[in-house]
C-alpha cells in the first residue's frame, strides 16, 4: 500500500505548480485570477498535510476568500480592450525567465546537498492554544503593530481609491 | 516518505514561478498575482521547517500568519493604486508608467 501522505503530497504539489504555471503563462487575466484561486486552495491542502489546520483555514478565508475575490473585482474594474490579450508578457520576459531558472537551479542544488535531520514528533496537543500564547505573549508587540498596519492599509486604500474630490459642494 | 527537502524544493519552484510572473508580465494586476505566489511559497517554507525541525512549537505558523496579514494589506493598497492609475491613464500597462522617470 503506497504511503497515503506521499500520494496527497504529490497530488497537491502537481495542483499547486500546475495552476501557478497557468497563472503566469495564460494570456487572459480572468483565467489567471481563477487559477490563482486554485493555487491558494492547493497551498491550504499542503498546510493540512503539515498539521497546520488553523493556518489552512486562515489561508482559505483570507487568500482564497478575500484576496482572490479582490483581485477578480480589480480585474473587472480595470478591464479594457481585448480580454483575451489582457495579460501579455513584458519586454523583460526572457531575462525574467533566465533569472527564475537560475535561482531555482541554485536553490535546488543547495537543497539537494542539504539533509536535514527531521524528526516527525507529534504536533502540539492544542495548537490553537499555543498559537494564542505566542501571539499574546512573546509576539504581542508585533501583533499590535500588525493591527495598526492593517488599519492604516485599509484607510490608505480607501483614500487612494477615492481619489481627489472633484469640486467643493 | 516525504521529507523536508520535498517541501523546500516545492516552495522554491513556486517562488520562481511567482518571480517569473512578477518580473515578466505587463499588467500591473498580474505582477501583484506573482507577488502573492511568492509570499505563498515563503509560507509553505516556514510551516514545513516548523513541522520538521520544531514540531513541538508553532513559531513558524505565527510567522506565516504575520505574512498572510501583510500580504492582505499589500494587495489592498496595491489594487487601490492600480485602480487609481487606471482612472487617470485608462491603462494598467506598467511599461507606460514612466512619470517618475527623467
Amino acid at each position: 500500500m503506497p504511503d497515503s501522505q506521499a500520494v496527497f503530497f504529490w497530488l497537491l504539489a502537481a495542483l499547486v505548480i500546475g495552476s501557478a504555471l497557468a497563472v503566469v503563462l495564460l494570456k487572459n487575466i480572468v483565467h489567471s485570477a481563477l487559477y490563482l484561486f486554485l493555487t491558494f486552495v492547493g497551498v491550504a491542502g499542503l498546510y493540512i498535510l503539515l498539521h497546520a489546520e488553523f493556518l489552512a483555514a486562515v489561508q482559505l478565508l483570507i487568500y482564497a476568500g478575500a484576496i482572490a475575490v479582490l483581485i477578480v473585482f480589480a480585474v473587472m474594474l480595470v478591464r479594457r480592450g481585448d480580454i483575451r490579450l489582457s495579460n501579455l508578457y513584458s519586454i523583460h520576459f526572457l531575462p525574467a525567465l533566465v533569472v527564475s531558472l537560475v535561482l531555482f537551479a541554485l536553490v535546488a542544488v543547495a537543497v539537494g546537498r542539504q539533509l536535514w535531520l527531521g524528526y516527525l514528533a507529534p504536533p502540539p496537543e492544542e495548537p490553537l492554544v499555543s498559537l494564542a500564547r505566542n501571539f499574546l505573549g512573546e509576539y504581542v508587540i508585533a501583533f499590535e503593530v500588525a493591527a495598526i498596519l492593517l488599519l492604516s492599509a485599509i484607510v490608505g486604500a480607501v483614500l487612494i481609491v477615492r481619489g481627489r474630490r472633484r469640486s467643493a459642494p | 516518505m516525504i521529507t523536508l527537502n520535498h517541501y523546500v524544493a516545492l516552495s522554491a519552484l513556486l517562488f520562481c514561478i511567482g518571480l517569473l510572473g512578477a518580473l515578466g508580465k505587463r499588467n500591473a494586476i498580474a505582477i501583484l498575482m506573482g507577488i502573492e505566489l511568492m509570499l505563498n511559497a515563503v509560507n509553505i517554507n516556514l510551516v514545513a521547517f516548523n513541522r520538521f525541525l520544531q514540531p513541538s512549537q508553532v513559531v513558524g505558523q505565527v510567522f506565516a500568519l504575520f505574512i498572510i496579514l501583510v500580504a492582505a494589506a499589500e494587495v489592498a493598497v496595491g489594487l487601490a493604486l492600480v485602480i487609481n492609475i487606471y482612472r487617470r491613464r485608462l491603462d494598467t500597462n506598467i511599461e507606460d508608467l514612466n512619470w517618475l522617470k527623467w
